[in-house]
Order: structure tokens, then C-alpha cells, then sequence
């Protein structure tokens, strides 16, 4: 294994069983991911969460995963106990949810809550944890940081919220983040305010990015390389720059669906769906 | 056809009270659409519910409002709510989960005292692209897209001339979106329906309109062509911003947005 690689993901499989019988969430993912901005990319359905979710071991309960091989860093994170778990979740990988409205605790302070992120996997004192707080709220353009580090999370609007958790995730100073739809429930220009938060941050500290979306544009434009998901499996793989020629049929019709602001008023192509992708094997490298 | 003159609307009393919209004019013709685009809070919904008549009773409402020489008073007539049908962001959250199909179907035909409601119901449903199977299903048993169909269909039902659009595809998958739009298409064709679309994604207005206002914090910004829009031809810095923000992430634009209150 190469010291570039961050992340290494074979086969992963994630089932679920369920009354009606067993459900397939994941079926054979494998990736690599190195000091890049990698995006996931599929439709509702295409297990895109649930891979995000299998690596951080939170698959919920019911689900069983299963891969050839998951490692960061050199460490087992399939068999790993829920000890080693905690060690590698927020210093090794973190994750930004979708909506800070959910995912903030509302009877903390924000500042407590950052500073229980950090105070969780460093020993630091109570004071330099504040600083610490501090610093991270301003690299996060927030702009008065002792007045936020007070308030409660509804007191904040939506935008400052994920960048509250923007700052959460980033004070254990992990090396992976998952970003699991981190801005869709945020208006597009702040939304893109705070990506840009993320996409400096990241490329500061030199830290690797699994962007999960279903905003095909914005994944486009955001990211370095792009996984397309479709029915638990990885049906292409591209850089950001190839995706208007990508090859797969799915691929393609995803991007022609999408309405264009230099398009005209005609019929939109519509998806036609191939029974044969469900059985071809996935995407190869 | 729609013809609105300084409407306001203001929720709640003295220093609770809220300015949702802030004298909004607008016209629009029979067989247009007209897309109302704007960030969260900007009033663009607030502008619909008014005209539709079905904001809260704690909102005061003041303006013009005509819809096909009709004006419109504090209480919508029978004819104007059979005439003006609207259709919902959530497909969810606006179908009854205990009522059937068939049941929400029949229902806005029941209250309009129409005949022949099975016929209509079918039809509608035909309509919309779903089989006659489907009258008999809960919205549970049935996709997103679908209940987006069944919502477009119970909206049909009464023969309306407008319909209202309220974000009718946010909620789902851009492949199930681009058949959603494409119904709409349709059944304006066929029909000569007028919609009203709110959405704040200038694409689909851009793919579905003729033009548009950008409304920001209850005010419109600027109305325009779906042309000028496409052209880059605005000449509001804050309609320029939406713009370049709905083109995608780019590092060095996003520097230069500023912070409009």
C-alpha cells in the first residue's frame, strides 16, 4: 500500500434484512481514496449514503457489512472493536451530515459542543480548548466568534449552522472527511459560501474528501473525481472533467436530464432504464 | 389573466410583525408561464398563497389581485377555486396518507358538484401517465414521482385554467424531475393551462417559463425574459450572483458575492 492512499475499499457490501426479505444497499463498492476530493454521486436509492455510513461503521442496526477490504490508514476498520471505532471516528474520519437543524445538539452551546470534539481525543486544558474553539470558528468566516461560541443552535440561521459543523468536524484535525449531502438544504449562494470553507480547509491541511450528493453540477464542479452510483453499485467512475463524456449509459442520461439555463423549452430526455445495469459488473479502473 | 398590483403582505402585529411581501406587482398572460425565483424567505411562496387565497388568517393582505376579470376579494369564489388549482413542493405532505387514490382524486370533483367523478378520475389519472391500478392505492404504496402525479392529476380534475406551482420537482430525483416537467409541458399544450412557477432553481425556470421575477426579501428585484435571463443581460448585481451561483462551483467567484439584506 502506497502512503498516498488514505482509504482503500474493496467489495463493500452492505445488506439489510428485512421482513420482505434481504435488501441490498451496497453490492461491491471498491475505491481508493487519496488527498483528493472525491464525490459520490447517484440518485435516491443508490446506496450512496449507506457506503459513507458502512466506513464509519454506523450502518444502523439490522444492516450486516461485508468487504474484502476496508483500511485507513493501514488500519482494519471491518473487524475493528468499537474502542478502535471511536479512535478513528472524528481524529481519523469525520462526518458532516445534511442538516445542522438535526444534527446539532440543541441544548448545548455551540462552543461546548466544539470543544467536546476536540476535548474528546486531546488532552487540553479547558482554556486552550476555548482558543482553540475560537480559532477554528474564525477559519470557518465566522465573524464574531465569541458571540457565536454562546449561542445555542437556533439561534444561528442554516448557513452558519454547517459551518458550525464544518468546525466540529475539522477541530480533531482528522485526515478523511465525509460530507454526506452537506449543503443541499442550504439557499445556492451560501450554500457554495460554504463549500468554498471546506474545499480551503482541505486543501490546507491536506486532507481527503468523499462528497456525497445527488447535485450532479455541483459535484462537477467540486470535486476531482466522481463515482456515479447506481442500485448499490459504482456504474463509472470519471474525473470531474470527463463527465460530459462519460460513457455509461446512466451517466448520460442523468446529465441530459438535468434542465440548462442556455436550453431551449424542448421535451427534457428522459432516463430509460437498462435491466442489464442491475448485472453488469462495476466500474473498472 | 393574472394581474397583481402592490400586493403586501405583513404577518403579525406591531414590533412582532413581519414585512413578507413588499408591494409585488406582476402580470401574466393566458397560456404563459411565469416563474417566480428567489433564495428562502425571499416571500416568492407567500406571493402564491395570497393569490391563492390560502394564507393564514393572522396575515394581512393588501393590493390588487384580478384573475381573468375577476377581482379577487377577502373570500375566494366556487369559481375561482375551481378555475385555480395548485400543486405542492411535497408530494408527502400534501396527499392524505389515509385516503386512497381514488379518494383524493374524487373529492376536489365532489366539492366542485361535478358529474361523472369515476370518468374523471380515470382520465385524469390517464392523464398523468398511471393506470387505472392506481386509484385504489394509498400514497404509501406508491414513488415520489407517482404521488407528484397524482398531485398534478387531483389538480386537473376540476378543469382548472391556472395552475399554481409551488417547487413542484425540489423534492425529487433530477431523472423523475425531467418527467415531471415534461408532463407539465404537456398538459399546458393540450390544455392552455397559465402557471405560476416558484422555484429557486433558475434551470427549471429557465426550462419552463417565458419569464420571471427574482424576488429578494419580499421585493422584486427584477422581472425579465426567460431570453435576458439566458443572454446575461440582467442588470441587478443581485439576480447576477443567483446567476453565477447556479452555473456551480467556482473558488474565485465566490469570493466576490456579497451579502445582500
Amino acid at each position: 500500500m502506497s502512503d498516498s492512499k488514505l482509504l482503500i475499499v474493496e467489495d463493500l457490501h452492505v445488506t439489510y434484512n428485512t421482513p420482505t426479505g434481504l435488501v441490498r444497499a451496497v453490492s461491491g463498492v471498491s475505491f481508493e481514496l487519496g488527498h483528493e476530493k472525491l464525490g459520490i454521486v447517484g440518485e435516491s436509492g443508490s446506496g450512496k449514503s449507506q457506503t459513507g455510513r458502512a466506513i464509519l461503521g454506523l450502518t444502523a442496526t439490522g444492516g450486516t457489512v461485508g468487504a474484502r477490504r476496508l483500511a485507513f490508514k493501514g488500519t482494519n476498520l471491518l473487524n475493528a472493536s468499537e474502542r478502535t471505532m471511536r479512535q478513528v471516528r472524528g481524529s481519523g474520519i469525520s462526518m458532516i451530515m445534511q442538516d445542522p437543524k438535526y444534527s446539532l445538539n440543541p441544548v448545548m452551546t455551540v462552543g461546548s459542543q466544539i470543544e467536546e470534539a476536540l476535548l474528546i481525543h486531546n488532552r487540553t486544558s479547558k482554556r486552550v480548548a476555548r482558543e482553540r474553539t475560537y480559532e477554528m470558528l474564525r477559519a470557518v468566516k465566522i465573524r464574531e466568534p465569541e458571540r457565536v461560541y454562546k449561542a445555542y443552535p437556533h439561534e444561528v440561521s442554516g448557513g452558519m449552522g454547517q459551518r458550525i459543523m464544518i468546525a466540529m468536524m475539522m477541530i480533531p484535525e482528522p485526515a478523511i472527511i465525509i460530507a454526506d449531502e452537506p449543503t443541499s438544504a442550504l439557499d445556492v449562494t451560501v450554500q457554495l459560501q460554504v463549500l468554498a470553507v471546506l474545499d480551503d480547509m482541505i486543501s490546507e491541511r491536506g486532507m481527503g474528501l468523499i462528497f456525497i450528493s445527488h447535485d450532479l453540477n455541483l459535484i462537477a464542479s467540486f470535486c476531482d473525481r466522481i463515482l456515479i452510483m447506481y442500485d448499490g453499485r459504482v456504474v463509472e467512475e470519471c474525473t470531474a472533467a470527463e463527465l460530459e463524456q462519460a460513457q455509461h449509459p446512466y451517466t448520460r442520461g442523468l446529465v441530459n436530464c438535468l434542465p440548462r439555463l442556455d436550453g431551449g423549452q424542448d421535451e427534457l430526455p428522459v432516463l430509460k432504464r437498462d435491466p442489464s445495469w442491475l448485472t453488469t459488473p462495476g466500474a473498472t479502473r | 389573466m393574472i394581474d397583481i398590483e402592490g400586493l403586501d403582505v405583513v404577518f403579525g402585529h406591531g414590533k412582532n410583525s413581519f414585512h413578507a411581501v413588499r408591494d409585488v406587482s406582476l402580470r401574466v398572460e393566458k397560456g404563459q408561464s411565469f416563474g417566480l425565483v428567489g433564495e428562502s424567505g425571499s416571500g416568492k411562496t407567500t406571493v402564491l398563497r395570497a393569490l391563492a387565497g390560502i394564507l393564514e388568517r393572522v396575515a394581512r393582505v393588501s393590493g390588487d389581485m384580478t384573475v381573468a376579470e375577476e377581482t379577487l376579494l377577502r373570500h375566494r369564489s366556487q369559481s375561482f377555486r375551481r378555475r385555480v388549482q395548485m400543486v405542492f413542493q411535497d408530494p408527502f405532505g400534501s396527499l392524505h396518507p389515509r385516503h386512497t387514490v381514488d379518494t383524493i382524486l374524487s373529492e376536489p370533483a365532489r366539492v366542485h358538484k361535478l358529474d361523472r367523478i369515476e370518468q374523471r378520475v380515470v382520465h385524469a389519472l390517464e392523464e398523468v401517465g398511471l393506470d387505472a391500478s392506481f386509484r385504489f392505492r394509498y400514497p404509501h404504496q406508491i414513488s415520489g414521482g407517482q404521488r407528484q402525479r397524482v398531485s398534478v392529476a387531483r389538480a386537473l380534475i376540476t378543469g382548472p385554467e391556472i395552475i399554481l406551482l409551488d417547487e413542484p420537482t425540489s423534492a425529487l430525483d433530477v431523472s423523475v424531475q425531467a418527467e415531471v416537467l415534461n408532463l407539465l409541458m404537456r398538459l399546458k399544450r393540450e390544455h392552455g393551462l397559465t402557471y405560476i412557477l416558484v422555484s429557486h432553481n433558475l434551470a427549471v425556470v429557465a426550462h419552463m417559463c417565458e419569464s420571471l421575477s427574482v424576488m429578494q426579501n419580499g421585493s422584486v428585484v427584477e422581472t425579465m425574459s426567460v431570453q435576458q435571463l439566458r443572454e446575461h443581460s440582467s442588470t441587478m448585481p443581485y439576480t447576477q450572483q443567483l446567476l453565477t451561483a447556479s452555473l456551480g462551483y467556482d473558488r474565485t467567484a465566490i469570493d466576490a458575492f456579497e451579502e445582500f439584506a
